[in-house]
Order: C-alpha cells, then structure tokens, then sequence
C-alpha cells in the first residue's frame, strides 16, 4: 500500500512537470499550428538558471529558491519572447519552416548548454524542506513532488482564468477556434501569438527549475528528454485543449511511475513504463485520433 | 538522355576515386585515397543516400517523420545482432536486416498513417523513441545498452576487414548510393510516385479527385524507410558496429537538416546536402578539438567548439534566408541572369516552388 502510495504520489509529480511544459506546447499549437521544438531548451534553460543563482547567492533558503524560481521564469519568459519575434514570427504561415526553425533552435541552444555547462550531469543544492518527506497514508513522500504538484495546479488554474476572464484569454481562445475570424474582425492575432508563447516559456522554464528539485540534479539534455514526453502528452490530451493535457499529464505520469516499478520489480524491466507510454498514445491514437479532449474521429 | 551520362559519369568519377593518390589541401588533410579520407567519403556516400530516403517521405510527399533514424537503425542492429550474437553467416544476417527493413515500416507506417500533420510528426517520434529506449535497456543482452555492439569479424569475407582495405567498404557505400538513386528516380518516375507530389500539395484535393491518399503515402513510407534500413546496414560495416546514438531523435533531426539543406523534393539536392552536412559534421569535430579553437577567449572558443551549434544557427539561416536550399541554387542562378541585363523580368523565370 505504502509503495502505490508513494508511486502514485511521485507519478503526480512527474505528471505536473509534463503539464507544465505540454500546456505550452498545446496552446502554441491550437493557435499557431506550430510544433516548438524549442520548447525543450526554454525547460532547459529554467533549470540552469535556478541552479545558477541556486548556488551563487547566499542568504536563507526561502529568499535563495524564490530567486532562482524567479530568475528561471524571466529567463525563460525572454528566450520564448526572442524565438517567436525573430524566428516564428518572419516565416509567418510558412508552419514547416516554423518547425524547421525551432529545430535549429534547439540544435543550436541544446549544443550550447552542454559546451557551457559540461555534458554531465551537476547536483543541485535542494533545498532541505523540499528534501524533507510527509507521510501520507503510512508512505513517506518527498516534499519535492508536492511543490511540482502545487505549482503545475496553480499554472492550471492561472492559465483557466486567464483564458476565461481577460479580454486577451478571449482573444487567445477565439484565434484557436478560428484564426482567420479573429483577423477579420480587426483583432491583432499577432500579439497574442506572442503572448501565448511567452508564457508557454515561463511554464516551462518554471518546469526546469521544480526539475531541479525533483530530480536533484541537472544536465543539458533534461529538455530534450522531457520534449518528447511532453509532446506525447499533448497528443494523447487533444492538440490546443489545456484540459486534455492536464487529464494526459496526470495519465502519463502515473503509468510511467507505475510500470517502471512494477516492471523492472517483476521483469526486471525497468523501461518498462516509457515503452507503456509509446502504447497507450498509440492505442489512443487508434481510437481517437483526435486525442481525449477531440473527440472521437 | 544527357543527364544520364552526365551521372553515370561522375558514378564512374566517384568509382575510381580509391585509384588517384591526389592531394586537395584544405578540403581532405589526407591523399584522396588515404583510408581516412576514403573512410569520411564513404559516410557522405551512405549519409548522402539516407538523406535522399528521407527525402521521398518529407520533400516529395509531404510526411514530415521524426522517426527515420529507426528504420536506419532496426537495418543496422539487425544485421549486428545476427552477425555478432548469433553468429550467423552474413547473407542470411544480410536477408535479417532486409526482412526487418521491409516489415518494420509497413508496421508502423500502417499504424502511424492514421494521423496526419504534426500528429503523424509526434506518432513516428513516439515510435522511434520506443526503439531507442528498447537498444539501451538492453534487452537479453542482445543490443549491448549504452556500449552498443561491435561486428564480430570473422564471418565477414577478408575483403571487408582491416584499413587497408577501406576502399572495399567505400564501394559498397557507393554502391549503396547508386541502388537508392535508381530506386528513388525509378519510386518517383512511376505512377504511384507521380501522386506523391499531389498528396504533399494538397491531400484533401486529391481525395476528392477520387484517389485514395492512404496507400501511397504508405507505399512512400515503406520506400523511403526501407531504403534508410540498408543505408544502416552499409553503416555498419563502414564503421564496424553499431552504437545506440545512431537510435536517438538527434539523428532523426540531423536527416532533416541534410534534406532542408539540400532543398526538400529536389532527388540529387537531398544527396548533395546528406554528403555535405556529413563532412561538415566531421570537420567540426576535428575544429573543436583543434589547437586553434582553444586559443579563443572562452566566449567564442566555446560556442565554436560545439559542431552541432554550429550547424544548428547555420540551419535557421537557412531556413531564413535561403529557403529551397543547394537545389534553388541553379534557379536563383538562372533569374538573377535573366533580370540582370537591362532589369527585365523574363516571364516564366519567377516560378515560384
């Protein structure tokens, strides 16, 4: 019992860092059709900066890790403003050219990290109330998966009110159901494109640095890695549905956890949980193509 | 057919490089047919063919995979496997690695061509993901995990073994590239092939002219891939094992770049780009490990020393600024003469891809 708990718990948390970085990733989609590969270096990028002011400033652990949660957020905020202004934006409706764009990006920045910070992965000073465990239900959890969980319902939560009570939420939810609309009735779809990409960099830059925490350590291929996660996600969820990724997150989450433990305990297995990812999106895909939230067909 | 002389003479050209002891400084620090040099070319042969395979899915009709390094690597430790693990003899490890390059594309390419767009994009990399974690939890024993697997030689022929004889293995990787080319030129010349291009352009217009779309894209997918599975093969034997790095999405990513660079839907301009990305790749490496490269202050030094960086901001100028890549080159060419003279435009010379 303790141990589902505790898998289960843990599943939640990886679930909530695929959230944080597929809820960007969906909304770019159902607005501008574009597929950022890109997305996986604003994740990366969080990670380094929290780690970054993590380990160069002192002071008491409260101030140090709101710092470094802050300082990745605004990191990642500018990088995602900076791709779509000088890349999305120019080769505007060229969608493979986007796409090709955004894999250079990540080329080209993934590269980077790994000449700047070395190919291997650092630890991460966690802080000790993040290190510390609740017992819930007789299993002792890590504090660390709560923090990813509290955070992935606040961004859920945010981005709801967001889309649902501002004039630009309006904008933003009206583009993905029909863009050509929008434009026509004299809104500038353009500004929330930006937008809408800015804050799916701040998302996932605050993935990075909870990533940090979560894991404990940090390596430049941590975006890509979680990429190709996060992109399984947001198709299991529906392209463009924030909902549907949410409930997708929670359901990769937990079946990675748990088939990992179960297989590598039964089988000695221990892919098995990202091997019964690639099924379950493609029996989903077999079923409704259009993801959870699409609908069938 | 000037064209087809033109080619079988350069194929014959390429042929009798491992024969011309030349020097060219500055592109080949070695003699042309110096195993080192002769070992490079042959992988810009073998990558220059894979990127072409990639080209008959993503340029002509229009499926844009991030799984290609599969297939290209299904072939490669197919034929490892059976050769190193289970001893066989080489043609029947050989006929392994083309059964599985045969029906691991039409598997999947049947299974992933449910979805289209970006969703088909995801699905192949979800497939290929699925692969690449399988070579490294080393299933059985059987792949080697993170080590990878190296060929056991000795039931390889002597013609296939040792630096002296690179200018075999260099053959094959020619050979290789001349069978994709008559295969892609053939694949794109008949029927079948003359849809792809409608699919690419506009799929719904083709349903509605009567055509159903699935079976050739499928029929595209298992060329394409099934071509990418040899090319792993001929991999192999060039370099004498398989490593799980040739499994990743980095692959995948890198075959784009070669077909973007070398202009996606143009046959030869994907082969032209493959070769070229491959010793670019190559020369990078040997830039960063230079003496040269270290001697820069750290914030040049560093971003230098990282050949994929490098090729990645190299990629999105491209993309950029140079849309249609090598293969618009001639076209450019061509405009620019034509309104150059007295500032003309010649009607029919601004055709836009």
């Amino acid at each position: 019992m303790t141990t589902v708990v505790l898998l289960g718990v843990t599943g939640l948390g990886l679930g909530a860092l695929y959230f944080l970085m597929a809820s960007g990733l969906s909304l770019t989609y159902g607005l501008l059709r574009v597929l950022n590969f890109a997305h996986g270096v604003f994740l990366t990028a969080g990670a380094y900066t929290a780690w970054l002011i993590a380990t160069r400033i002192g002071g008491p652990d409260g101030v140090r890790d709101a710092a470094a949660v802050a300082g990745a957020i605004v990191v990642g905020g500018i990088l995602a403003a900076a791709v779509e202004l000088a890349l999305i934006r120019p080769l505007y409706r060229r969608h493979i050219e986007q796409v090709l764009a955004t894999v250079g990006v990540a080329l080209a920045l993934g590269a980077l990290a790994e000449g700047i910070f070395g190919a291997d992965a650092r630890p991460v000073p966690v802080p000790a109330w993040m290190r510390g465990v609740t017992p819930v239900l007789g299993a002792a959890v890590p504090n660390s998966r709560f923090v990813t969980i509290a955070a992935a319902l606040l961004v859920l939560v945010g981005l709801g009110a967001f889309l649902r009570f501002t004039r630009w939420g309006l904008v933003v939810r009206a583009g993905v159901e029909n863009r050509e609309l929008v434009r026509a009735l004299g809104i500038d779809v353009q500004r929330a494109f930006t937008l809408v990409f800015t804050l799916g960099g701040v998302a996932a830059a605050l993935g990075g640095a909870l990533s940090d925490g979560y894991f404990g350590t940090v390596d430049p291929q941590r975006g890509t890695a979680m990429l190709i996660y996060a992109f399984i996600v947001v198709v299991i969820g529906g392209l463009g549905s924030i909902v549907g990724s949410a409930a997708a997150a929670v359901l990769v989450g937990l079946l990675q956890q748990f088939a990992n433990y179960y297989g590598s305990v039964w089988w000695g297995f221990p892919s098995a949980g990202d091997l019964a990812i690639v099924l379950l999106l493609i029996v989903v895909l077999l079923v409704r193509p259009r993801g959870l939230a699409g609908g069938p067909g | 057919m000037t064209r087809g002389r033109v080619l079988a003479g350069l194929a014959v050209a390429l042929a009798a490089v491992p024969f011309v002891p030349a020097r060219i400084p500055g592109i080949f620090p070695a003699p042309l047919n110096a195993p080192g040099t002769l070992q490079l070319l042959a992988l810009c042969l073998v990558f220059g063919a894979v990127a072409l395979s990639y080209d008959l899915l993503f340029g002509y009709t229009g499926l844009l995979s991030f799984g290609h390094a599969l297939f290209f690597s299904a072939g490669a430790y197919a034929v490892t496997i059976a050769l190193s693990r289970w001893q066989w003899p080489l043609v029947p490890a050989l006929a392994l690695a083309a059964a599985v390059g045969l029906v691991l594309p039409l598997a999947l390419g049947a299974v992933a061509l449910r979805v289209r767009g970006i969703a088909f994009a995801m699905v192949t990399l979800a497939f290929a993901q699925a692969g690449s974690i399988l070579v490294y939890s080393n299933p059985g024993g059987l792949t080697g995990g993170e080590e990878g697997l190296g060929l056991v030689v000795d039931r390889l022929p002597a013609q296939l073994i040792g630096v002296a004889n690179t200018r075999y293995l260099y053959w094959i990787a020619l050979a290789y590239l001349i069978v994709a080319c008559l295969a892609a030129w053939g694949a794109v010349a008949s029927r079948p092939g003359r849809i792809w291009p409608a699919i690419r352009e506009n799929e719904l217009r083709v349903e509605v002219l009567g055509a159903h779309t699935y079976p050739f894209k499928l029929l595209s997918f298992v060329v394409g891939c099934g071509l990418a599975a040899i090319g792993g093969v001929v991999y192999v034997l060039l370099v004498g094992g398989a490593s799980p790095s040739i499994t990743t999405a980095a692959l995948s990513l890198a075959l784009l770049v070669m077909v973007v660079l070398g202009g996606a839907g143009s046959l030869w301009g994907a082969v032209l780009g493959g070769a070229l990305y491959e010793y670019l790749d190559f020369r990078l490496v040997a830039l960063a490990g230079s003496s040269g490269i270290h001697a820069l202050p750290a914030w040049l030094s560093v971003p230098l020393g990282e050949p994929l960086f490098i090729l990645g901001i190299f990629f999105i100028l491209l993309v950029l600024f140079f849309p249609g890549g090598i293969a618009a080159v001639p076209g450019r060419y061509r405009m620019a003469r034509a309104a150059a003279p007295d500032g003309r435009r010649v009607p029919g010379a601004s055709s836009a891809p």
